[in-house]
């Protein structure tokens, strides 16, 4: 039986600057526990804002928007920085690090903010999490001397970090080569095929979308299929 | 170690050329603070020493310039009264029952000491010189315990006052002018005419020249008999207290409790002490100046950080970072920049101060005085720090909440 893990009832987004104008119409949508949806588009069908929307960070919308049966909207700044922290990992289509910390740290991060475990406890999962993407070797070098593709798989270990409920991406191979897309692509299919995690992805690659679980096809605004 | 203070470190360390320039920034904004602090409450004090020598806590004496009220002013208390050419009487400046007053007041938990004193202008005579000055008959005793004589003798002792009816102990200054030594007899001319040969029996220094110059003390008894007066006659009463610093309000209560003008240290050396506000005014302004440009100093590097690491923040905030994290690890940036200049600025200061006390300084035959006096009160070096740390928390709150208040989607969609 799938049970719903996220979502929304009626998303309306406007932009008003330079003119006002409906870039999210009357979302609704709901993603199931355990898995792997690709979400596709043409280029400015409101993809990116809609994820952003659904990963907390943007809470300036209409309708509601559900994770974990848990309302989200009119909750606090400080409570949704909280919830993602704990439930959600994202995956940004420039490896996002931070550079002047170590791989290992770049992981830690997260769970040290958290303060569920003991640093010893928090430096032992982060290598889990490094060794799970294969890059356990890497991890007390600096984040900025390591190859774009490795970069993506310790943002992907950081999000993985606090085992979240849902991993979202937006574009996560989109500025990789197809060696390190592929990979990628098989960290996210292996998560979701043996640990059970849900993962949104935002992709404009077709092959990728295609062997997802479910795909979501977005146009000016809507989904339409 | 808490993961925000982590973050701070390592972004400090990231940039440690810049980092120690903002620290040394607050470094000589408050090591200025200090030497200059330090040197300008140690004139302040040396000043308020040098009235201390002169004055005593509180001297009680008779008014006579106070104006009078005519006799039609009595009659008619209420009436608008003109009279015109009213002359001073000849009053005696002479203290009514100074030595029960002095009773009285040697009674008060308060009081340490009260010292008779009547001062007489006079000539010395010795050999060919001939010097203006004044003798102040005293009760020695009494006067060491207020201005602490002994100490200050440089050649003879004040008992030695006590056993010679007519003994003088003279200024270093008089002595040195008249080459007068212990043993030597002076003549003594009053305004009056009086004559009177006096011995001198001690030297005393002062460290002040307007007094080692001019005065001399005796027995109260001898003045007496140079200004032909009877034993009772007392013009002022010197007197100590415990509390220096509350001296003004104890005056006020002895004058309304004995009718006669008692005048605290403070208004007696008013011109005096009107400089130790000036320097505090100019130490905090050059202090507060200097602070504020390191304030400023602050402001920028910290701003520039911010605008360097706005993806770093975007990150944060992605990951789950609330916007008083994100301040937070920007005001402890400069909360340690603030602390550790402030810590510096402390030594520097120290340093600096005490080099000053070292730098010679000649005072001239007015002051006894060899090096700048430099106070090293530790009061002064916890404000030092305070001030530091705040300028800086200030400084760094401005840029650090709008680093909060950034929006990751701006960061991460622009890239
Ligand atoms: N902050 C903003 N202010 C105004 N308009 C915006 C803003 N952000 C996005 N838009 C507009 O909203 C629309 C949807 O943008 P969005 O980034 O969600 O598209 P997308 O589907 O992710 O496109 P792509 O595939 O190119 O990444 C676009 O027309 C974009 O120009
Ligand atoms: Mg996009």
């Amino acid at each position: 039986m799938k049970s719903v893990l996220l979502k929304t009832q009626g998303i309306t987004k406007y932009f008003h600057d330079p003119y006002t104008f409906q870039v999210l119409k009357d979302i609704d949508m709901e993603v199931y526990k355990g898995e792997f949806l690709s979400l596709v588009g043409k280029s400015g069908s409101g993809k990116s804002t809609l994820l952003y929307l659904l990963s907390t960070m943007d809470m300036d919308f209409g309708g509601k928007l559900n994770i974990n049966s848990e309302e989200l909207t009119g909750k606090s700044p400080d409570y949704l920085a909280r919830f993602r922290n704990e439930h959600i990992g994202f995956v940004f289509q420039f490896h996002f690090l931070l550079p002047e910390f170590t791989a290992l740290e770049n992981v830690m991060i997260p769970a040290l903010k958290l303060g569920k475990f003991s640093e010893a406890k928090i430096k032992t999962k982060a290598m889990e999490k490094l060794d799970l993407l294969g890059i356990a070797d890497q991890a007390s070098k600096v984040s900025s001397k390591l190859s774009g593709g490795q970069q993506q798989r310790v943002a992907i270990a950081r999000a993985l970090i606090n085992d979240p409920l849902i991993i979202m991406g937006d574009e996560p191979t989109g500025n990789l080569d197809s060696i390190n897309s592929k990979i990628v692509f098989d960290t996210f299919k292996r998560l979701t095929r043996d640990l059970g995690q849900t993962i949104i992805a935002v992709t404009h690659d077709e092959d990728f979308a295609s062997r997802t679980d479910r795909t979501i096809e977005m146009k000016d605004g809507k989904i339409t299929s | 170690m808490n993961v925000i203070l982590t973050i701070a470190k390592t972004h400090l360390l990231s940039k440690p050329k810049q980092t120690l320039v903002a620290m040394l920034g607050v470094t000589f904004g408050i090591g200025m603070f200090i030497m200059m602090i330090s040197l300008m409450t140690g004139l302040n004090n040396f000043t308020e020493d040098l009235t201390k020598i002169s004055s005593a806590d509180i001297r009680l004496y008779k008014d006579v310039t106070e104006p009078r009220s005519t006799i039609l002013d009595r009659i008619h208390p209420i009436g608008l009264n003109h009279v015109h050419s009213v002359k001073p009487k000849n009053e005696s400046d002479k203290i009514r029952n100074a030595r029960q007053i002095a009773e009285i007041l040697r009674e008060d938990p308060e009081i340490i000491g009260v010292a008779p004193r009547l001062t007489s202008q006079v000539f010395y005579n010795f050999g060919p010189v001939k010097l203006n000055g004044s003798v102040a008959g005293v009760d020695i005793l009494e006067e060491d315990k207020l201005f602490n004589l002994s100490s200050k003798m440089k050649a003879g002792s004040l008992s030695a006052l006590i056993t010679t009816s007519n003994g003088l102990i003279i200024g270093s200054g008089l002595a040195k002018k008249l080459s007068a030594k212990l043993g030597d007899l002076l003549i003594l001319t009053t305004p009056q005419g009086v004559t009177y040969s006096m011995k001198v029996v001690g030297i005393f220094q002062l460290g002040l020249g307007e007094i080692d110059n001019v005065r001399s003390y005796s027995n109260i008894s001898t003045v007496q008999k140079l200004l032909g007066k009877d034993a009772g006659y007392i013009t002022d009463l010197n007197i100590k207290t415990t509390d220096y610093r509350s001296a003004k309000l104890k005056a006020e209560k002895i004058q309304a409790t004995f009718g006669e003008k008692a005048e605290d240290w403070e208004t007696a050396n008013s011109t005096l002490l009107a400089g130790a506000i000036i320097r505090d005014i100019m130490t905090y302004s050059v202090s507060i100046t200097l602070l504020i440009v390191a304030g400023f100093g602050i402001y920028n590097i910290l701003n520039m950080t911010i605008y360097n690491k706005m993806k770093d923040i975007a990150i944060l905030k992605a990951t789950g970072f609330a916007a008083k994290d994100v301040t937070a690890i920007f005001l402890t940036q400069s909360l340690i920049i603030g602390l550790l200049g402030s810590l510096m600025g402390l030594i520097m200061g120290f340093v600096f101060s005490l080099l000053l006390a070292q730098v010679p300084f000649d005072g001239g035959e007015l002051l006894a005085l060899d090096s700048l006096p430099i106070n090293f009160d530790p009061q002064y070096y916890v404000i030092g720090i305070v001030f530091g740390v705040l300028t800086t928390a200030l400084a760094g709150w401005i840029p650090s909440r709008k680093a909060g208040y950034i929006d990751p989607i701006e960061i991460i969609r622009g890239i």
